[in-house]
């Protein structure tokens, strides 16, 4: 791919084989470790490579050079950002991410995209380099040991110590990647590995006899569900990421439809359901709607699909939903009954319970639930100052009203990121990416250009808009240049309110305006000359009637980024809002403000 | 801000107990001691992955045994813990979501063998050595070195056994103690018809 003009004709949706079929004419040559891994990514059919070269892995990527391996590397400038990319190809196509850095520095750098992952469930693969076996433990140049650093934020982590062993352990972690509970897993390749001979051989069965995924899902389950469901007066749906990396999302809009209940999202059930539906109560918890979170407190059956209970979502778990019981579907089985006793629960793929409960279930005449939850819609409605200021809410209004829905939206953290969740109202599943557990600031850009490289390598044309705020934006700001190069034309849009305006929200409401280390005004850089020398097109907004017409500007950018920088008001702020550690009754909107915070 | 003031729904309630929580306000949750084994793939990193994460996780780790069972790719990790009924079922639940372990049983509350080995090391001399001696010989324990000062025993059985033995040989003076940590396994069930006796 050199070069071209437009994300049409640069889609590649050659039909592709995947697994014994994609390796065929390899299986039983004699190679080196680096092609025998090279091969082994080929038959796991990883389209796209995020990767950054050196010593410990120059010899894949000279094999690279050599075999011309059916994927696509890209080269992003810092391992970090080839994390988070790996993240948003794996968000927005719902196939594994694919990372490849070399040991040392390279490995440390890939950690946080990790941890990220693993909080967030998001299947990646990261192979960092290694110094050779004899090496390891020496403190030899660029070692570091990997397995140790990283395992107690991967699924699973292996050293491969033979090249023969590499396809059944790359086999293995994609496995483990993708099912279960998605997580990433590191693969640590040490150089004499990769540069020693081996067969080449590959084996479809995956042998693990510690891992399984659940399917608790029996008759007497069901028949508790539905006599719970059928029973409750005030139910509710709260659902979840899982819910989306089930694929369990039509199953969840026609039981939702059926049963005529509501539907309340974490962060990353945004997209599970539809937002336009008027079932839906959009978002809970932290900074989520007043109702959906009356709701919670006032709901008789909790049904969460996919979802942890995290602490952004309950406040106070000993204050949370005090009147509901809980019927919980999900895969990961520590995450039941964690925060939130279950009165019922299925370890097992949502999808599948959510199918097998549609037919069992009647739906209930809940018209008074419907109208009390209608009353605390009027209440209290997201609003913000319409005083002719440059309002971040606005900014994504518009930007909405420019995407209709269909953009795929990847935000960073802070302030724009509640905002983008609150006012972007998303109707399918997958259209929203976001660092939601760890709150990676930096996020955003990498796993744009990640998910603008996978929707790309699957053939699918939808406008990847990336978020950021002024902050953030700075974190990983390196990888814009390499969505140039690859001619993605990512919307990017930053929400320049020249502070950090997360915290200075907390600052100003719990530390008595004291701002410390939170004011960019004199620090940010020019982001619109940032922007075109990293090759990119770039607009400024500073006023309400300019915004559409930057937004259109960007739009019409079809070869490469475009950053919109909206100059917004520094003392907008993030509500409704549960404080830290409260519980979800004393939540602060404009209407019910408690007169102490601390 | 005093919210224990607040009375409890009857689903706040269920939940309590169900976590083992007292539903009075301010009164701590039962910690109970419990005993797990693990089946593990017999690799250092398998091993390693198990005591990170109680060390990751904040869970108590009274201690572990490991050894190799009759199937040299599995090791057999003896685990004792403390925890609330909360605590415990997430340590669990954490263990079983490890990729590595190929079975886990709670043997608390089960028919179960349990075993410490100890090996002590008393200063005696003189009659006094008589007296070690002989409570030695009550616990069924053996003489593993002698010195004229020192005498050194095995002694092997039940932890509360462990424990009441050294307890007995404190006021003699303990030079050294090396304890191996419990190993533990389910009784097979008995036959029906009530067996042997
Ligand atoms: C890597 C990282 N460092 C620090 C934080 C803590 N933090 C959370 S939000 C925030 C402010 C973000 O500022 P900005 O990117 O400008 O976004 P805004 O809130 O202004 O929209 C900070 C510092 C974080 N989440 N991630
Ligand atoms: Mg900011």
């Amino acid at each position: 791919m050199s070069s071209a003009s437009t994300a049409a004709a640069l889609a590649e949706p050659q039909p592709r084989l995947r697994g014994r079929a994609a390796v065929q004419q390899h299986i039983g040559k004699r190679m080196s470790g680096a092609e025998i891994f090279l091969r082994a990514l080929e038959a796991e059919d990883a389209r796209v490579v995020f990767g950054h070269p050196g010593g410990a892995v120059i010899h894949v990527y000279d094999e690279m050079a050599r075999v011309k391996p059916n994927f696509k590397h890209v080269l992003v400038r810092h391992e970090q950002g080839g994390t988070h990319a790996a993240e948003g190809y794996a968000k927005a196509t719902g196939e594994v991410g694919t990372v490849l850095v070399t040991s040392g520095p390279g490995a440390t750098n890939t950690v946080t995209g990790i941890a990220d992952a693993f909080m967030d469930s998001v299947p990646i693969v990261v192979f960092t380099g290694q110094v050779p076996l004899p090496l390891i433990g020496n403190d030899a140049f660029q070692e570091t040991d990997t397995l140790g650093v990283t395992r107690s934020i991967t699924k699973h982590n292996y050293l491969v110590r033979a090249p023969e062993d590499i396809p059944r352990i790359v086999h293995e972690a994609y496995h483990l990647a993708r099912t279960g509970r998605p997580g990433p897993v590191v693969v640590d390749l040490p150089k004499d590995v990769l540069m020693s001979e081996g067969v080449f051989g590959y084996d479809e069965a995956i042998r693990m006899r510690g891992y399984s995924v659940p399917h608790e899902c029996d008759e007497m389950r069901l028949r508790r569900a539905v006599r719970m469901i059928e029973a409750a007066q005030r139910p509710l749906l709260y659902v979840g990421g899982g819910a989306i990396n089930a694929n369990a999302c039509e199953a969840l809009t026609e039981l939702a439809r059926h049963l005529n209940v509501p539907v309340t999202t974490s962060l990353h059930g945004l997209g599970a359901f539809p937002e336009n539906d008027p079932l839906s109560l959009g978002m809970l918890g932290m900074h989520g709607t007043w109702w959906a979170n009356q709701a919670v407190q006032h709901a008789d059956l909790i049904i969460a699909v996919g979802a942890r209970f995290d602490d952004r979502v309950t406040g106070m778990v000993d204050r949370w939903a005090p009147h509901a019981a809980i019927i919980h579907i999900e895969i990961d089985k520590s995450c039941i009954s964690k925060n939130i006793y279950a009165d019922l629960a299925f370890n097992a793929d949502a999808k599948a319970v959510l199918e097998a409960l549609r037919p069992l279930v009647r739906a209930r005449k809940v018209k008074r639930w419907h109208n009390k939850i209608q009353g605390w819609r009027d209440e209290c409605p997201l609003s913000y100052a319409d005083d002719g200021e440059l309002r971040p809410q606005f900014v994504l209004e518009r930007l909405r009203a420019k995407s209709g829905g269909d953009a795929v939206v990847v935000t960073d953290v802070g302030q724009n990121q509640m905002w983008a969740a609150q006012y972007m109202k998303y109707t399918q599943p997958r259209s929203h990416i976001t660092s939601g557990g760890l709150g990676t600031m930096g996020f955003s850009l990498p796993a744009a250009l990640g998910a603008g490289l996978g929707l790309r390598a699957y053939g699918i044309d939808k406008t990847v808009i990336s978020i950021n705020g002024d902050g953030g934006f700075m974190m990983n700001a390196q990888e814009l240049a390499v969505a140039a190069a690859h001619g993605v034309p990512l919307k990017v849009v930053i929400m320049n309110n020249n502070f950090l305006g997360m915290v200075r929200q907390w600052q100003e409401l719990f530390h008595e305006n004291r701002f410390s280390h939170t004011d960019l005004t004199d620090t940010n850089p020019d982001f619109v000359q940032l922007a075109r020398a990293s090759r990119c097109a770039a607009f400024r907004a500073e006023r309400t009637d300019q915004v559409d017409g930057v937004i259109e500007k960007a739009w019409a950018v079809n070869d490469r980024p475009a950053v919109m920088e909206f100059r917004v008001v520094k003392e907008e702020m993030v509500f409704p809002m549960v404080p830290a550690g409260k519980s979800s009754d004393e939540m602060i909107t404009s209407k019910h403000a408690p007169e102490t915070f601390v | 801000m005093n919210e224990e003031a607040i009375t409890l729904t009857p689903q706040q309630l269920i939940r309590k107990r169900a976590a083992g929580e007292p539903v009075e306000a301010g009164a701590a949750p039962d910690i109970e001691q419990h005993i797990i084994n693990v089946l593990l793939e017999n690799s250092m990193g398998a091993l390693i992955r198990v005591v990170n994460m109680f060390s990751a996780r904040g869970f108590n780790l009274d201690s572990v045994t490991v050894g190799v069972t009759e199937d040299p790719t599995v090791s057999r990790l003896c685990i004792v813990t403390r925890g609330s009924v909360r605590v415990i079922s997430q340590i669990l639940r954490q263990l079983n979501r490890l990729v590595d372990t190929i079975e886990v049983d709670d043997l608390t509350g089960t028919d179960f063998v349990e075993r410490e080995l100890c090996i002590i090391k008393v200063r005696c001399r003189g009659e006094k050595r008589a007296d070690v001696l002989q409570v030695n010989e009550i616990f069924r324990g053996r003489v593993v070195d002698v010195t004229p000062d020192i005498l050194a025993l095995e002694i092997v059985g039940p932890t509360k056994k462990v424990d009441a033995f050294v307890n007995l040989m404190k006021p003699h003076g303990i030079d050294e103690v090396a304890r191996s940590g419990r190993v533990a396994m389910q009784r097979a069930p008995q036959p029906e018809d009530g067996g042997s006796d």
